[in-house]
């Protein structure tokens, strides 16, 4: 009786996690399938025609927008981690404050951003559809992200580091920067390249402040596509069902880089802190 | 009479050899204490008993443990119903997060019993056995973390005796209780030889001459001496023996 | 000397940058209110919220989001009815069943499911979803049923990951007592150690459902779209989130502003979701 009580459980149990992972296994597979033997030479031309939809500007556009966007927020979260880890004092109002902040900004949909991009940069900062207001609307996007990865990293480092650092004469600067920096290098790291991976994926906050235009960004003021809109785009108009999974092929195979790298950066980190 | 014999038992955590060779006879309704230094193997053995050390990795054991005549490690031995059989209190006190109720009802639901006015006797009978009944009849329904150390513990041997087993293995019970809580519990162990049999491991060789009939005596995995309490106390036959319980190391 | 002033200027510089998202977090707030706020106050919010006619190309233009504030409910509850107590038993199997050398492989599996864009859970839904339900139960396939079930397994990385880390802080002891007293593994798991974990696995669940109800572009491609008050799981519906995205890139003047005040009604419940997972982690925490 409570044996067969404990089967049943430990097959819903296991059924769970086949459902769980059979869904991403078929996801991935099934795109993969349907998307590879269109990865045809047209779809990576120079140029965007409404006949070839190559996604090659698009590809450009992601990475043009992931740098500057990485180049605006990576230094400001940082630094922000920073003061809260390493300045604050515990229990400080205004690092509660931060804190709560960063949890609500991490909490907002993708679409309250992109309208507040609109609002903001395109209209009242007249910066019209381009790579500026997308990027800082994305750099908005990926500051929590990069803020509490940072602050974990920053914990994760022995105290008796810095001790030791302030005990041999050396400022907070230099400590932070000489001690405490890189032994969380792969921590921040991995938090910079989640951040690359939410912007590659990201759609609803880009289609109204970097806009939808087919060709390569010019300039910071000239508008475009990321590969997420370019594949949003195709799919919606349903005309170009095997472009759509090409595209999908694509950006699986970036996020999984994206996330291998993740995953091997913060496991150098936990055996930097075990060892 | 024996009601448990371990017979040529060795125990490896991987390629450590904790216990070597162990040999011994726990007779029925009485207490025996395990004695020695730290990492003398002493818990392994006890957690080996009721088959707790199936869940530590890289455990490896030889040799036989038998219940009434069966070895425990046999195939076919239902690990549920061994343990129902031999209970444990462990050196933490570890109530679960629910209500002292529900703590002593775990158990007896566990194994089926689902009837209320069944499960209100038990909790009683088993609150009164772990001498705690008139502190927490007023208050089933509180939260049994928000008991004292002392109290909690006591939670944890009426927890262990609600599913009425027949041996009570206790691993250092006392350790993180203070002294009025502690002597509460000794004197409740006395009081259990009534019913069960008992082995306790313990750090304080007070506490072994206070509440046990015999005592074993543990170094660096070998029994070295296990005899009367009295006996082992008083005139000891090996010098590391006398040397530990003088005071001389350990 | 000129140590301590670098020092200083850095500090400043820091603080400076743990603003930004303070400063970020007030723009935010004051644009989409400031720009959907009159709006409502001029329509009126008791006609806004529960107007069941969406209608911006009328005369007189009518814009009630009570089907779209239902579309988004119902599509929520669905995704949470299939995506809990499947992550949820998932993050158990993941804590507690699976052997170490499958963990190492699933653990970066469920971060990877985390990171796939929503446009191809969007698009695969529709290729592969949407024709399944079509055939099971007819119509466009384009209703609340499919949008539930991407929705539902869209939201699993969220809830695994936050219920495994909180299923595995469970101190051993709990465990361990509960194997002590002749209970099998399955049952010490699901009876002492997951109500333990209880207060995790809801902040899990309530940040399944932010992001449930935050979602877009994956949702616009299956749910149909439909502004009309749903009266079947099977018809299509319209959700606040894609609301916003199917009318903005041509909405005007009163029209905008509705849209923005959608984003508003939308951005309340983010708030309200937001806050009480902030105090159920503060609760625990202390």
């Amino acid at each position: 009786m409570n044996n067969l009580k404990s089967n049943i459980i430990r097959y819903i149990i296991k059924l769970s996690a086949l459902i769980t992972f059979g869904a991403l296994f078929f996801l991935v597979g099934y795109i993969l399938y349907r998307g590879i033997p269109n990865l045809s030479p047209s779809l990576f031309e120079f140029k965007y025609t409404s006949s070839n939809v190559s996604m090659f500007p698009s590809i450009i556009n992601t990475l043009i927008l992931v740098s500057i966007t990485l180049v605006i927020a990576t230094p400001i979260g940082v630094f922000t981690a920073f003061y809260l880890v390493e300045y604050a004092n515990r229990g400080n109002k205004f690092v509660d404050l931060i804190r709560i902040t960063t949890e609500t900004l991490s909490g907002i949909p993708s679409i309250v951003y992109g309208l507040f991009g609109m609002l903001f940069f395109v209209y009242r900062l007249e910066f019209s559809y381009s790579l500026i207001a997308g990027t800082l609307t994305a750099a908005i996007m990926v500051l929590p992200l990069v803020i509490r990865s940072t602050e974990e990293a920053l914990m994760s480092v022995d105290d008796s580091l810095r001790e030791a650092s302030f005990g041999l004469g050396a400022g907070k600067l230099r400590t932070i920067f000489r001690v405490v920096l890189p032994v969380a290098m792969p921590g921040i790291l991995s938090g910079v390249i989640l951040s690359i991976g939410r912007i590659v994926g990201e759609t609803a906050a880009l289609i109204y402040t970097f806009g939808t235009a087919t060709q390569m960004a010019g300039g910071l003021f000239s508008s475009g596509r990321t590969l997420s809109v370019q594949m949003y785009m195709l799919s919606n108009e349903g005309l170009h069902v095997n472009e759509s999974f090409a595209t999908g092929v694509v950006l699986l195979i970036v996020i999984l880089i994206i996330n291998s790298l993740s995953t091997y950066l913060s496991n150098r980190l936990t055996k930097g802190r075990t060892n | 009479m024996d009601k448990l014999i371990i017979k040529d038992f060795d125990l490896y955590y991987d390629d450590f050899h904790a216990l070597k060779d162990i040999n011994m006879n726990i007779a029925e309704k009485e207490i025996t204490a395990f004695i020695g230094p730290s990492g003398c193997g002493k818990s392994s053995l006890l957690k080996s008993l009721n088959r707790m050390n199936d869940l530590v990795e890289g455990c490896k054991i030889t040799g036989e443990v038998l219940l009434d005549g069966k070895n425990i490690f046999d195939k076919n031995v239902d690990v549920n119903k061994l343990r129902k059989r031999i209970g444990m209190v462990f050196q933490k006190p570890n109530p679960f997060p629910m209500s002292i109720y529900d703590n002593i009802a775990y158990g007896p639901r566990t194994h089926n019993i689902k009837n209320k006015s069944k499960l209100d006797e038990i909790v009683e009978k088993s609150l009164r056995g772990a001498a705690i009944w008139d502190e927490v009849k007023d208050d089933l329904k509180k939260n049994a973390l928000r008991l004292s150390g002392g109290q909690q513990q006591r939670i944890c041997i009426a927890r262990a005796l609600a599913v009425e087993p027949e041996i009570l293995l206790m691993d250092e019970p006392t350790s993180a209780l203070d002294p009025i809580s502690t002597a509460k519990i000794e004197e409740l162990i006395q009081q259990l030889k009534e019913d069960y049999t008992i082995i306790i491991v313990t750090h304080n060789m007070q506490q072994a001459t206070r509440v046990s009939d015999k005592t074993a005596f543990f170094l660096t995995g070998e029994v070295i001496e296990f005899n009367d309490t009295d006996t082992l106390f008083s005139v000891p036959k090996n010098k590391k023996t006398e040397d530990y319980i003088t005071g001389r190391f350990g | 000397m000129k140590k301590i002033s670098l020092e200083g200027f850095m500090k400043t510089i820091f603080i400076l940058c743990a603003t930004t998202s303070i400063l970020a977090i007030i723009l935010i707030v004051y644009f989409i209110f400031s720009g959907g706020v009159p709006f409502i106050m001029e329509y009126g919010l008791k006609n806004f919220l529960f107007g069941t006619e969406w209608r911006p190309s009328n005369t007189p233009q009518l814009f009630g989001i009570l089907p779209m504030i239902l579309g988004s409910l119902y599509i929520t509850f669905g995704a949470i009815i299939i995506g809990v107590p499947i992550g949820v038993l998932t993050a158990t199997y993941l804590a507690k069943f699976s052997d170490r050398r499958l963990y190492k492989f699933l653990k970066p599996s469920v971060n990877l499911m985390a990171g796939i864009p929503s446009i191809v859970y969007g698009f695969f839904a529709l290729q592969v979803i949407v024709p399944l339900i079509k055939n099971l139960v007819g119509g466009s396939g384009m209703n609340i049923i499919t949008s539930s079930i991407l929705l539902g397994i869209m939201i699993l990385p969220t809830i695994i990951g936050l219920s495994e880390s909180s299923i595995r802080s469970v101190p051993q002891s709990y465990y361990e007592g509960s194997v002590a007293l002749g209970a099998s593994h399955e049952r010490s798991v699901m009876s002492v150690v997951l109500p333990a974990a209880k207060s995790g696995i809801i902040s899990s669940i309530i940040l399944g459902i932010g992001r449930a109800i935050g979602e877009t572009m994956a949702v616009i491609l299956v749910a149909g779209n439909q502004p009309r008050v749903p009266d079947s799981i099977t018809k299509g519906a319209r959700t606040l989130t894609t609301n916003i995205v199917m009318e903005m890139a041509y909405a005007a003047e009163t029209h905008r502003e509705a849209l923005i005040a959608t984003a508003v009604v939308l951005f309340v419940f983010i708030l309200i979701i937001n806050t009480i997972f902030l105090f159920i982690k503060r609760r625990t925490l202390n």
